[in-house]
């Protein structure tokens, strides 16, 4: 069974590693991981998709949120949130094939975002199954390669998950700061 | 005012209230060494092997609840601590480890002693920096600092490369620590004191497990009036050991693979069970599927990772083990449970040959044991290795305080006993502090007796000499069919290595010698090593085999009789 969960952590060096150090060593299977900036700086959003029981989702939130670099945890459900994942599709297609697939595209909500005498990458932001349908109608053509990001997810309505919790200036600075080279040093520069 | 960034540590340590740091200089920390001399506040006792300096923090910590602070050289100094650390983070250790690092523009270039610590150490510890600023250390250590010691402790490590420690900054010590992403547990939230009350007022044959954390979180004057009043029997996991006086009428010792049948049978028949500051660990529980499945279970540890980890509990209660037991103590009735505790006493009785100290001539491990624990007052620490003599320790020992016993429990790590006794006598110096040995463990560590010799440590050390790594041993011969591989191990001549390093040592061979010994090694004023010629083959009994039930406790076998019966 699959289980979404949302962890929001400090963007700081090492809390990948920290977080899929965790995974590694618990053996907790991950499905897919997403992440990126969110709108509170110093704070990074993963969303991770974990295969396993319920007991299993239990000690991987209760695990992650014991990381100090790890600010806040949360399991979310498909029903109360908006879930999407976006694909890229490169796929064989002539001319002649050309209408046939872009109908395909349309059926699908996605999007054509490249094209070629051979080929067009396909774009799609959809949910997973919408979305593995559409790669299955693909497949006859022909796919090149491609691309997921990995689920992210939103709760619906006004509630959050994010915790805008503002710290002191100095310990702002320092835990967005610190573990880095100051500004300007590249570590690879020679003396 | 501008310092430098191997005063600003130097300063850090000072304000954290370390007044001892365990340490081993090389080429990356040499700037820090160098601003030794001007900090005459901290300590630094030179070890002999990182591992040893990293153990005697460990100890050190152990025996006064205080931080413990281990200092180490990039690279091998810095892979030499790691077996110190993870001993410290499976025990719940306060500790702070120091390395140094190759200067920043050499990072990641595999410069000469350059080991990426940080990533080593990344799963074994609470938590850890790599500082890249002097100006970052003050952060970096007040942080570390209350990491290390809040909540449930364990090992924090600080990673500065060595320009960092010439690089000047402004010193400022942060008035306050604010960590959005930890938050330490304090009181239970009303509903769970109510549930567990009435589990516990229900209860007709409840037992409490109470582990480490009881200790770490000095919460043994609670725990006592907790069970005072709710007339609960008390069994302690090998690390909760003096978390009650063993003499306690409500005190029954050690459960697990090697504790007692009342233990372990009162654990697989209780109706509820009360896990306090314990992790469920397999050793102390047995085959978690079939662990007690009649009894409700409350587990309250601080860490709520720990709880349904192992065990499904009934009653999973996040909260620090003092303030939690206080509010229990609060909300239950006064009883007593006469029966459940007289068929505890009939197990007891019933099994007490199990746990009986062999008789005759031969040298037991048990008897010295036993000799020690009696001839040394409850202020005495007592230290062990990892393996026979530390099970036979925790059996035969009367643990009556916390932070009495230390020992290697989670990671199991042989040769703790030599350097954590360093630690624990320079944290207690007008106490007596004995190391319990075994003859593998102590070789694996014993250069640290020239620390001992140094700092002027009296360190009494018991070897259990049987020329066997016994546990080991007796693994081979009861599920290897006794074949015996790589496990006879000899030794130097223990008192001709002690007489090197100036030591006092005495062999023993006699039952009779015993007590002679052991008050002639206590009343010496320096370090003593006692090379107890022990019985080879003796054997820990009760056990329960590994991957079975705590239920399935077995005594010894009965030994074939000379004339077979007719």
């Amino acid at each position: 069974m699959k289980h979404t969960l949302v962890a929001l952590v400090e963007n700081r060096p090492g809390v990948l590693t920290r977080v899929s150090s965790l995974f590694r060593r618990r053996g907790f299977n991950i499905h897919s991981l997403a992440v990126g900036v969110t709108e509170e700086p110093g704070i990074s959003r993963m969303t991770i998709v974990v295969d396993g029981d319920d007991a299993i989702a239990e000690q991987v939130e209760k695990q992650l949120t014991k990381l100090i670099d790890v600010v806040h945890v949360a399991t979310i459900t498909a029903e109360e949130s908006v879930v999407r994942e976006l694909a890229l599709v490169k796929v064989r297609c002539r001319p002649a094939e050309r209408r046939e697939v872009l109908d395909l595209v349309e059926v699908f909500r996605a999007q054509v975002v490249d094209l070629s005498p051979v080929s067009l990458i396909i774009q799609i932001v959809a949910e997973e199954d919408r979305l593995e349908a559409l790669l299955e109608n693909l497949r006859p053509y022909g796919v090149l390669e491609s691309v997921r990001t990995g689920r992210v997810a939103l709760v619906r309505g006004e509630r959050t998950t994010a915790v805008h919790e503002l710290e002191a200036a100095g310990a702002q600075r320092f835990h967005t700061e610190s573990g880095r080279l100051p500004e300007g040093q590249l570590p690879y520069v020679s003396d | 005012m501008k310092l430098s960034g191997a005063d600003i540590v130097l300063e850090c340590l000072r304000r954290i209230g370390v007044d001892t740091v365990f340490g081993y200089p090389g080429g990356v920390v040499l700037p820090l060494y160098d601003r030794l001399p001007a900090h005459p506040k901290i300590r630094h006792i030179l070890v002999r092997h990182e591992q040893g300096g990293g153990h005697a923090a460990d100890g050190y910590a152990r025996a006064s609840g205080r931080l413990g602070v281990a200092l180490a050289t990039s690279g091998p100094g810095a892979t030499n601590l790691v077996t110190a650390v993870q001993n410290a983070m499976m025990d719940s250790i306060p500790t702070l480890f120091i390395t140094g690092n190759v200067a920043r523009n050499l990072l990641g270039r595999d410069g000469f002693q350059e080991a990426d610590i940080t990533g080593i150490l990344m799963p074994a510890v609470k938590h850890n920096y790599l500082v890249m600023r002097a100006a970052d250390l003050a952060y970096s250590f007040a942080e570390a600092a209350y990491i290390a010691q809040s909540g449930r402790p364990g090992p924090v490590h600080i990673d500065i490369p060595k320009d960092v420690f010439l690089e000047q900054a402004e010193f400022e010590w942060p008035e306050q620590i604010s960590i959005r992403g930890y938050h330490v547990p304090g009181a239970a939230d009303a509903d769970s004191i109510a549930r567990a009350a009435a589990l516990i007022d229900a209860a007709q044959r409840p037992i409490v497990i109470a582990g480490h954390g009881v200790i770490l979180g000095n919460a043994s004057a609670e725990l006592r009036a907790f069970v005072e009043r709710s007339g609960i029997p008390v069994l302690n996991t090998l690390l909760g050991l003096g978390s009650i006086p063993r003499d306690h009428a409500l005190s029954y010792g050690m459960l697990g693979m090697h504790g007692s049948f009342e233990a372990n049978l009162a654990a697989s028949n209780a109706d509820l069970v009360i896990g306090l500051g314990n992790r469920m660990d397999d050793r102390a529980i047995g085959r978690f599927a079939d662990f007690n499945h009649q009894a409700s279970i409350i587990h309250i540890d601080i860490d709520p990772s720990e709880h349904n980890k192992n065990l499904r509990t009934a009653l999973p209660i996040t909260g620090d083990v003092k303030q939690v037991l206080a509010q229990l103590t609060q909300a239950i009735r006064q009883r007593s449970h006469v029966q459940w505790i007289r068929w505890m006493d009939e197990v007891r009785a019933q099994h007490a040959h199990t746990l009986a100290i062999p008789g005759g001539p031969v040298l037991s491990v048990q008897h010295i044991v036993r000799r020690i624990s009696e001839l040394n007052d409850d202020d005495t620490v007592i230290v062990t290795g990892v393996g026979q003599h530390q099970m036979w320790a925790a059996q035969h020992m009367k643990f009556t305080r916390p932070h009495q016993l230390i020992t290697s429990g989670g990671l199991g790590t042989m040769g703790f006993e030599v350097p954590a006794a360093v630690g624990a006598q320079v944290a207690r110096p007008n106490s007596k502090v004995w190391s319990i040995c075994g003859d593998g463990g102590f070789q694996r560590t014993m250069q640290e007796l020239a620390t001992m010799v140094d700092e002027h440590l009296p360190v009494k050390m018991a070897i259990m000499n049987n020329g066997y790594l016994g546990m080991v041993r007796q693994w081979q011969e009861l599920f290897y069919k006794d074949n015996y591989v790589a496990v006879a191990i000899s030794q130097p001549d223990f008192v001709k290595l002690a007489d090197a390093y100036g030591i006092k040592a005495l062999r023993v061979t006699e039952r009779e010698q015993v007590d002679a010994a052991i008050r002639e090694a206590n009343a010496h004023p320096g370090p003593v090593i006692l090379d107890f010629q022990v019985e080879a083959e003796g054997n820990v009994w009760p056990m329960v085999p590994a991957g079975a039930a705590l239920s399935e406790t077995v005594g010894a076998p009965e030994r074939p009789s000379a004339v077979p019966a007719t």
